[in-house]
């Protein structure tokens, strides 16, 4: 397989980093070297952090004119054999849309950092939000595959960034860190491994570059290799030629693009388990709602109380069996959410359990004593 | 001459595009000029946006190919290229997707000089979709959607490109191959960034609605229309009228020279 373990672009040791700072050095750690970024609060850091770091390490980065073209360029980097990222927040999330659909389509590994800020429009542009969960999945027409990973804490941020250029390189898939405000400029205690592992594309002389193999993700040459690429958002057979009226090339291709995901979701998703085990009450939550979470999931324990928390830190593919399993052994569920009920929606669709939403979009997070309240009155 | 690049075709492809087409000469003319620089094409990069002339390089070409969104091509080349320097990299696309939708990305690219050569092909139309007006349409022609005839100014895309910073700018229409071919040439050999503007007429969806019936008739009426550079120097405003005016506008290896 492609894994190797290779040295941290930092020293091993402790840093004090913001979120946005892990991520850019997680990055750079997975070994992204082209970034194609355009301004926006509250992601922008992301983007001088890497102008800076880039002319150390040796990458490419360009400002370019809007979210559109930052995000066409890093498709167009990766296919020329790039790690290649870039950050940003709502609005200029809603413009890279289509191009996350094109990067779908044509299989191309690419990682999107969205600094979620509160919304809509333009919203609350320094504020904390969490609202562009469904837009991750469902932002570009027809149905496609994306991976999603949601983190807590600014150790997170450096590992999951990691994380998600490993999983874009193994599935050849968009994915998105999908971090919040807080997150994001939330500092703290980050540590550095020594080693660190990594996934790079595989290759494959003359093999199909759309045609999958055994798990369906196919091998992935670069431009300038010989291959005479031909790559298309298009429909496409596995030689990438397009077919823009044949039944059976579009079913075989939607198929494969799903199940390369699906299938593999029990590799792919991860979630933490808090005191769930024998709880009667059972909070679900993701990003920084459940730090807040677990500070009152603990305190309501040393009251000898059962509730616990599931952690989901994959939020696309949705963990489905861990829903479903839950949701037998739990009375109620419990899902704050800095939006108005995304996840507590998906989670419908797995259990009949007891789902009460808590939806707070005011521009804060959720106050831990707020958890704790909710909680107390559930129990 | 048409021998010389049949190899640079990609086997088997059946070409989409409609009889009479003068994208079908603008096939054969581009790889041409890159067979006269005698380019091994494995080393080139052919992008392209959406519409007719997007299918000029994917699938006809027997190279890398990026068929990309609409508008989106000359973004989706400068991360290939800017992450490896050593493709040559092309965009062939058309004037909606180039200067409509994708006129942001046009410019921004004129402006940062990325080693680039863009092949704008001027059909003056969204042929793809059924000819609706684009903002390459002459004043007067009627579309799909100008049924009394556009009353909309067309962008001067060269003055446009120039203006923005480009370092080698051109039209040229494929009735004149021997300097578009020159030109291709010159645009792959300049470093930075080539705008080469081809008018290649749309017999279909251009020519029917506006009294053109036939392929010939169309390109005979652009014929007409074009002029070279040297020629309408001199000629007043009236005696131009609605002249295409045809050569190099700039040329930065020669301000160099």
């Amino acid at each position: 397989m492609a894994w190797k373990e290779v040295r941290s672009a930092l020293p091993p040791g402790n840093y004090y980093y913001s979120g946005n700072e892990a991520a850019a050095e997680g990055a750079i750690a997975a070994g992204c070297r082209y970034y194609g970024g355009y301004p926006i609060t509250p992601s922008s850091e992301i983007m001088e952090w890497i102008a800076v770091r880039f002319r150390e390490v040796g990458g490419v980065f360009i400002q370019m004119e809007d979210e559109i073209a930052s995000l066409s360029s890093v498709i167009g980097a990766s296919w020329a054999g790039a790690k290649a990222m870039t950050a940003t927040s709502g609005p200029g999330f809603s413009l890279m849309q289509e191009g996350i659909g094109y990067a779908a389509m044509t299989e191309t590994p690419i990682v999107i950092v969205d600094i979620q800020r509160a919304g809509p429009a333009t919203g609350q542009a320094t504020r904390v939000g969490g609202g562009d969960i469904m837009q991750a999945k469902w932002g570009s027409q027809g149905d496609y595959p994306v991976i999603a990973i949601s983190p807590w804490s600014v150790q997170e941020m450096y590992d999951q960034t990691i994380n998600a250029f490993n999983l874009a390189e193994r599935y050849r898939v968009p994915v998105i860190l999908l971090a919040e405000q807080a997150v994001g400029h939330l500092r703290e205690r980050m540590d550095v491994r020594e080693k660190i592992a990594i996934f790079n594309r595989r290759k494959e002389k003359g093999a199909a570059p759309f045609g999958g193999g055994d798990d369906g993700v196919p091998p992935m040459p670069a431009f300038g290799e010989g291959e005479k690429l031909l790559v298309t958002g298009s429909s496409h057979d596995d030689y990438g030629l397009r077919k823009v009226a044949d039944p059976l090339v579009q079913a075989r291709l939607t198929a494969r693009l799903h199940n390369k995901i699906v299938n593999n979701r029990e590799e792919i998703i991860e979630y933490e388990d808090y005191y769930a085990e024998d709880a009667d009450v059972i909070v679900i939550a993701y990003g920084f709602t459940a730090r807040s979470s677990l500070f009152a999931v603990e305190r309501l324990r040393r009251e000898g109380k059962k509730v616990g928390m599931i952690k989901l830190k994959t939020i696309w593919p949705f963990a489905d069996t861990l829903t479903r399993d839950v949701g037998s052994r739990a009375k109620k569920i419990f899902v704050p959410e800095m939006n108005r009920g995304q996840i507590a929606g998906e989670i419908m669709k797995y259990t009949c359990c007891d789902i009460i939403p808590y939806n707070q979009t005011d521009g804060e997070i959720i106050h831990p004593t707020t958890i704790m309240g909710e909680l107390r009155r559930l129990l | 001459m048409a021998g010389d690049v049949e190899e640079y075709l990609r086997p088997g492809v059946k070409t989409p595009f409609c009889p009479g087409c003068a994208d079908r000469i603008l096939v054969r003319l581009i790889l041409r000029a890159i067979a006269e620089l005698k380019i091994d094409i494995d080393k080139m990069l052919f992008v392209s946006g959406i519409g007719c002339a997007a299918w000029i390089p994917s699938p006809h070409f027997n190279a890398d190919t990026l068929h990309t969104l609409h508008g989106r091509a000359i973004a989706f080349a400068t991360g290939a290229k800017l992450f490896n320097p050593e493709l040559i990299t092309m965009v062939v696309s058309g004037d909606g997707d180039l200067a409509a939708i994708g006129g942001n990305h046009l410019i921004h690219a004129a402006r940062r000089n990325t080693d680039l050569t863009v092949i704008c092909v001027n059909n003056m139309v969204y042929g793809m979709t059924g000819g609706q007006v684009s903002p390459a349409t002459p004043m007067g022609i009627f579309t799909s959607t100008t049924v009394e005839g556009n009353r909309e100014r067309p962008f001067d895309l060269c003055k446009l490109v120039a203006a923005a910073g480009a370092e080698y700018v051109a039209r040229y229409s494929v009735g004149q191959p021997s300097p578009l071919v020159s030109s291709i040439k010159k645009g792959i050999e300049t470093s930075g960034f080539s705008f080469i503007e081809v008018i290649s007429p749309c017999h279909i969806q251009f020519g029917r609605r506006n009294r053109l019936d036939t392929a010939a008739e169309t390109l005979k009426f652009f014929a007409g229309k074009c002029l070279m550079k040297d020629e309408a120097e001199g000629l007043s405003p009236e005696e131009l009228g609605d002249k295409i005016i045809t050569g190099e506008f700039s040329n930065g290896r020669d301000q160099a020279d």
